[in-house]
This record gives C-alpha cells, sequence and structure tokens, in this order.
C-alpha cells in the first residue's frame, strides 16, 4: 500500500483537515495490526513448541516416530505427508489449471467465458469439509472398489515401480488426498493463470499470429514467456493452500504415521494430525507442545511457499 | 436460595459476560463423546423434571480433563479414569456414570453377523500386522465351518484420540503381552498396521467401503446402524456375542469394593456370559467448589439421573450402574465436596 502511494504521488492539497490525519492512523494501525497478529501468533506456537524443541532436540525434525503411550513426538511423518501430498496435488491440478486457462483466454468463444469463469471462481468458495465429504463418501469409494485392487493387481508386482502400487486397497491413502487436494487447488491456479494471460498485450499475439504462429505456437512461444513468473506465482499460492488444508485431507488420507513408499499407502499432514491430536491433549503435556510445535513447523513451511510466489509475483503486481 | 444463586452467578463475572445472561439454573460439563449421547438425553429429561439445564460440549476426554483443571465448566467428563496424582492436585472427584462396550465390526464376503469367532490375541496379531491375511491358519482353526476367503486384512483404527481407542487397546494389553511390551494402551496409539479414520462413523464407512475390513466401534453405534460384529472369547474361554445382556454380565463382575476413585477395571473379567471389552466413563467434580450452588446443582442432576435414567440409558444401548456403586457415589459426593468451611455441600 506505501509502495502505491510512493508510486502515484497524490497533487498538493490546500490544507490537511484533522479528519485527514484521523484516517491515517487508523489506516496505520490497521496495518500494524496485521504484523502483530502475525508475529503474536509465532511467538505462541513457538513457545508453546519449545518444550517439545527442547525434549527431542533437532531430531523432532527428521523422527517418524509418533508414539503417545511412550511420549515420543517426531515431526518427519506429517512434514513428509504435507510436502508429498502438496506436491503430487500440483502436479495433477497444473496441468489441468493449464488447460482450463488456455482455453478461457483463447479458444473459448467470448459468450461462453463468463459462466466458466464463474463456476471456477465458485469452486474455490465451497468449503474444505465438504470436499471432505465428496472424498469420503464417492472418491473413496470409487479408489476402494475399482481403482486401488486393479492397479496393486496389475503394477504392485512391477520391479522398480511396483513399491508405489502395494499394501491393502484403503481407498484413503497419500493418493486419494493428492486427488481431493488437486481439485480444491485448480480454481486458485486457474484463476491466476487467466488473469496473467489476459495482461498478455494483444500487439505481441497479433504480431505471432500475422507471422502465421497457430494457437498453441503463440501460447508456447509469446504467452508463456511473457507471463512464466507470475505462473509459478499462481502455482506457489495453490502450494500454500494444499499445505495448510486440514478436514479434506484428514477424511481421505487415513491417518497413519508411518511412512510408506506406495501411493495407496496411509499417511498424515501436519494439519490433519494436529486436527486429530489437539481434543486429547492434556495441558502441559509434551503431546501438546509436540503439537504446537508441528503448527510452528507448518507456520514456516508455508511462510517460505508464500513468500517465494509474493517474490516471483511482484513484478507482475506493480504494473 | 435464587437470589443467592444468581449473585454467585454474578460473581463469575467472566462467565456471566462471555454467556450474556446468567442462567440460575444452568450447569455445563465437557468432555467425553461416548457417553454424549445419553447425557443429552438425561439433560433434556432431567430439564422437564428437575428444571436443571445442562450444557454439556462433548469435545473429548482430554478437552474435558484440561477444562475441569482450569476450573471453566462445572463438571469435566472422560473415559478413561484421570491419573490419581492429578486427581489429587486438581482437587477432583471422580465418579462413574454409565458403562459401555466396544464392539469389533468386519467386512469379509460370506462372513454374517457374529459368525465369526476371533480371541484377543488373534485381535492383538491382526492389528500389529501379524497376521496379515483372512485365510490365515490361525483364523481358519479357530472359526471351522466358516469359508474365509483369500483377502488381505485392512486393520481400520480411529485416528481422532479417543476413549474408545484407550478401552480397545486397554483389552488389547490386558490379552496379548507383545502388544502390551511394542504399543500399550492410551487415548491414541502408534498403530503398527492399517490405517486411521475420523470418529465412529469414519472407522464403520471405512470398514463398510474397504473389503476385508476391521475395525472397532462402540456397541450403541454398530447396534444402530446394523453393522458386522464378531464374537469374541472372554476369559473364561467361552465364545459370546455382543448381546446387552453378555455386558451386563461383565458390568456384574466389576470389582467396584477395591477400586479406588472408582476406577474400576471392566476389562477382560471372568465369568462365562462377560464380554471381553467393557468399561466405564467418568464425571470429575471440583471437591472445593468456586460456586457450590452449581455444583449441587450438577449432583442433583446425576442423582436424578441414577434414580430415572436407566431406562434412557439402556434405550441407547448403555449399562446402567448397579444400585451398590450409586450408593458410594452419593456417599462419596457428602463425604468430599465442601464449601470453604468444610460442610458438605448436597
Amino acid at each position: 500500500m506505501q509502495q502505491a502511494v510512493a508510486a502515484n504521488p497524490r497533487p498538493s492539497r490546500a490544507r490537511s483537515s484533522p479528519g485527514d490525519a484521523i484516517f491515517a492512523a487508523l489506516a496505520k494501525a490497521s496495518g500494524l495490526l496485521v504484523l502483530l497478529l502475525l508475529g503474536a501468533i509465532i511467538v505462541v506456537l513457538f513457545l508453546g513448541g519449545m518444550k517439545a524443541f527442547r525434549a527431542f532436540g533437532p531430531g523432532f525434525l527428521i523422527s517418524d516416530d509418533w508414539d503417545p503411550v511412550q511420549e515420543v513426538y517426531g515431526a518427519a511423518v506429517p512434514i513428509f505427508g504435507t510436502v508429498v501430498t502438496a506436491v503430487l496435488a500440483l502436479a495433477i491440478a497444473v496441468p489441468l489449471a493449464f488447460g482450463i486457462a488456455f482455453y478461457l483466454t483463447e479458444l473459448a468463444p467470448t459468450w461462453f467465458r463468463r459462466p466458466v469463469s464463474t463456476a471456477i471462481e465458485l469452486l474455490a468458495a465451497v468449503p474444505s469439509i465438504i470436499y471432505g465429504m465428496w472424498g469420503f463418501f464417492v472418491v473413496v469409494p470409487i479408489m476402494a472398489e475399482y481403482v486401488q485392487p486393479t492397479v496393486i493387481d496389475n503394477l504392485g508386482d512391477l520391479p522398480l515401480i511396483g513399491f508405489l502400487f502395494q499394501g491393502p486397497p484403503f481407498g484413503t491413502g497419500i493418493l486419494t488426498a493428492a486427488l481431493i487436494l488437486a481439485v480444491m487447488v485448480i480454481p486458485f491456479i486457474a484463476a491466476t493463470m487467466r488473469d496473467v494471460f489476459e495482461t498478455v498485450p494483444a500487439v505481441f499475439k497479433e504480431s505471432a499470429y500475422g507471422l502465421g504462429c497457430t494457437t498453441w505456437e503463440v501460447m508456447r512461444s509469446i504467452v508463456i514467456p511473457y507471463t512464466r513468473v507470475s505462473v509459478v506465482g499462481g502455482i506457489m499460492l495453490g502450494l500454500g493452500r494444499a499445505l495448510g488444508e486440514t478436514m479434506a485431507v484428514t477424511f481421505v488420507i487415513g491417518n497413519t504415521n508411518r511412512i510408506t513408499s506406495s501411493l495407496f499407502g496411509p499417511g498424515n499432514t501436519i494439519a490433519s494430525l494436529v486436527a486429530l491430536e489437539f481434543p486429547e491433549s492434556q495441558a502441559g503435556s509434551l503431546k501438546l507442545s509436540s503439537l504446537l510445535a508441528l503448527g510452528f513447523i507448518l507456520f514456516v513451511i508455508s511462510f517460505i511457499v508464500l513468500a517465494i510466489s509474493r517474490m516471483l509475483l511482484r513484478p507482475r503486481l506493480k504494473t | 436460595m435464587k437470589i443467592a444463586v444468581t449473585v454467585l452467578a454474578l460473581g463469575l463475572a467472566g462467565f456471566a459476560v462471555t454467556s450474556g445472561v446468567a442462567q440460575a439454573q444452568q450447569i455445563t460439563g465437557a468432555g467425553a463423546t461416548f457417553p454424549a449421547p445419553v447425557y443429552t438425553k438425561w439433560g433434556e429429561q432431567a430439564k422437564a423434571a428437575t428444571g436443571i439445564e445442562l450444557n454439556y460440549q462433548a469435545i473429548g476426554s482430554g478437552g474435558g480433563q484440561n477444562q475441569i483443571l482450569q476450573r471453566t465448566v462445572d463438571f469435566g467428563a472422560s473415559d478413561a479414569p484421570m491419573d490419581p496424582a492429578k486427581l489429587e492436585s486438581g482437587k477432583l472427584l471422580q465418579f462413574p456414570t454409565v458403562m459401555g462396550s466396544v464392539v469389533v465390526i468386519v467386512n469379509v464376503p460370506g462372513v454374517q453377523t457374529n459368525q465369526l469367532k476371533l480371541t484377543g490375541e488373534l485381535l492383538a496379531d491382526i492389528y500389529e500386522g501379524k497376521i496379515t491375511k483372512w485365510n490365515d491358519p490361525k483364523l481358519v482353526e479357530a472359526n471351522h465351518g466358516v469359508t474365509l476367503p483369500n483377502l488381505a486384512i485392512a486393520p481400520v483404527y480411529r485416528a481422532d484420540g479417543s476413549g474408545t481407542t484407550f478401552v480397545y487397546a486397554s483389552y488389547l494389553s490386558a490379552v496379548s503381552p507383545s502388544w502390551k511390551d511394542k504399543v500399550g494402551a492410551a487415548t491414541s496409539v502408534k498403530w503398527p498396521a492399517g490405517a486411521g479414520a475420523k470418529g465412529n462413523d469414519g472407522v464403520s464407512a471405512t470398514v463398510h467401503n474397504t473389503r476385508g475390513g476391521i475395525g472397532y466401534v462402540e456397541y450403541a453405534y454398530a447396534s444402530q446402524n446394523h453393522l458386522v460384529t464378531v464374537q469374541l472369547r472372554n476369559k473364561a474361554g467361552f465364545f459370546v456375542s455382543p448381546t446387552m445382556e453378555a455386558f451386563q454380565a461383565a458390568a456384574a463382575n466389576g470389582d467396584w469394593a477395591n477400586a479406588k476413585d472408582f476406577a474400576v477395571n471392566l476389562i477382560d473379567q471372568p465369568g462365562a456370559k462377560s464380554w471381553p471389552i467393557e468399561s466405564t466413563t467418568f464425571i470429575e467434580l471440583p471437591k472445593n467448589p468456586t460456586d457450590a450452588a452449581r455444583s449441587a446443582n450438577v449432583m442433583k442432576f446425576f442423582d436424578w439421573a441414577y434414580k430415572n435414567g436407566d431406562a434412557s440409558a439402556t434405550a441407547l444401548e448403555y449399562v446402567p450402574l448397579p444400585e451398590s456403586v450409586k450408593a458410594a457415589v452419593r456417599s462419596a459426593w457428602h463425604a468430599n465436596i465442601l464449601t470453604p468451611d468444610g460442610k458438605p455441600i448436597d
């Protein structure tokens, strides 16, 4: 906001009224409040997690043990699950989102663009618990009944890639969670891509068409290079959402604190584990502290992702 | 009386402000999800009979214990008995309300309800990942006459911390030394095999969806949803089906007289008809209440429930307490719940 003010100096005013000063102070206070809140949350999570960090040291990050009976906790399994589901979700969502944005900006008839765009934005407004229920009652049975048994029977014994497709067909698991997450992040990525594709100056595209390029060639050689940075930024935004998603993942991931090599194997994510274990954690216990420490770790991961996305998006946001 | 209550309620300024209106006859409790249906039912009925309005939040046993230790509610509720040292330091009296049972459900093609026979050792082996196929020789041996398919066993457990898990894991610990050694019992444990699902409904839906699935749920849940349950072998060596009769047989064998803080162990009780996975659910009440009138109302509420609530508890598939235990609880109230100058409240 301050950048915007600096970039567009206002015409000099005849005199400043007290109202201006009050408004400026209020606006500044609002801005500071956000920073203060964010800082306070980080501090609280860190202080809450101190006990766990002290008890387990850096080993907390790499230990795959989560044993509430022995009071031994490690963050490796939920960190692994969080990162793998989010990355898999992006691998599924990015091509689809690109297809949607490509169709909407280059191919679709003008009258059709608005309803599809609205539908995508509506998809982003569906509460995550609804995705969770849809995943649990619709996607999981399909995976358990048809997809997983077939794949396990046919690919499970293959050399090299067989380990990715083994284990009992629960229907839940890493891949199912990634599928649901993909559906959830597609609207964000598709909307960002559509918006940045539209920022490409028409004269560039028209010049390319004038040289005899096909639509795909224009996309590949003009639009994507021009918007590359912003597209990556949009993907990072989707990644940020996938990392922090809780309820929908809880329903379909299988909630197991083990690392399995199989895509169909159950796992856990940070947000899901915290949501599940929090109600049964005693105040002042090592378990509660470990959950808060996990929250802090998730905060750090999300912060890194969002910082990268802001960095990549900045040049586009300025224009 | 009423004025005194109102004054006291206003004294709890924080609570009065957050709740907006200070209800003279309202009592608040939080904790275990397992007895929540019967508490809700009792709350409805007791409101008409006694004017006491129960506001119960089923936030989980751990949360209930935290809240009563911080005195943010009038009573806490928990499925696992509270640690005696914590009861002591938190100045809490613990008493039981109802008993309930955990049953095992399966999804094996061709197997009908209560047809399959399992023992605690077999269950522990299945959940440890030692028995992985339904046609394992050990399972076939225990089930003559039942055709078991060559199908992977998919063990399902509660992913959320839960009193049900505590009871089930306590049972496996009681019957299998290897389980006790490697896993143990708590509201959530380190499961060696299988996948987790959220809540009773999550477990039953996952078992339903997964061919070869096996899981554990509270009996009320299995009964209302007509799930495929199994027979278990009890301590006396008999296979029993999960029925109200078997639950009552187990409850009758509980050694209440020698149980400290009423924390009776109903797991794997002797008796030919006893169901092996049975437990009690508890209330924790401050011995030094900040608001005597509210605590008095809590006791009045549960006294009413002890006298009039057995039928609705049974209808919801819980097992009511024996009369002798109820009498013991009443005298414990009288002896332990005191005003600051040491007088009994009830």
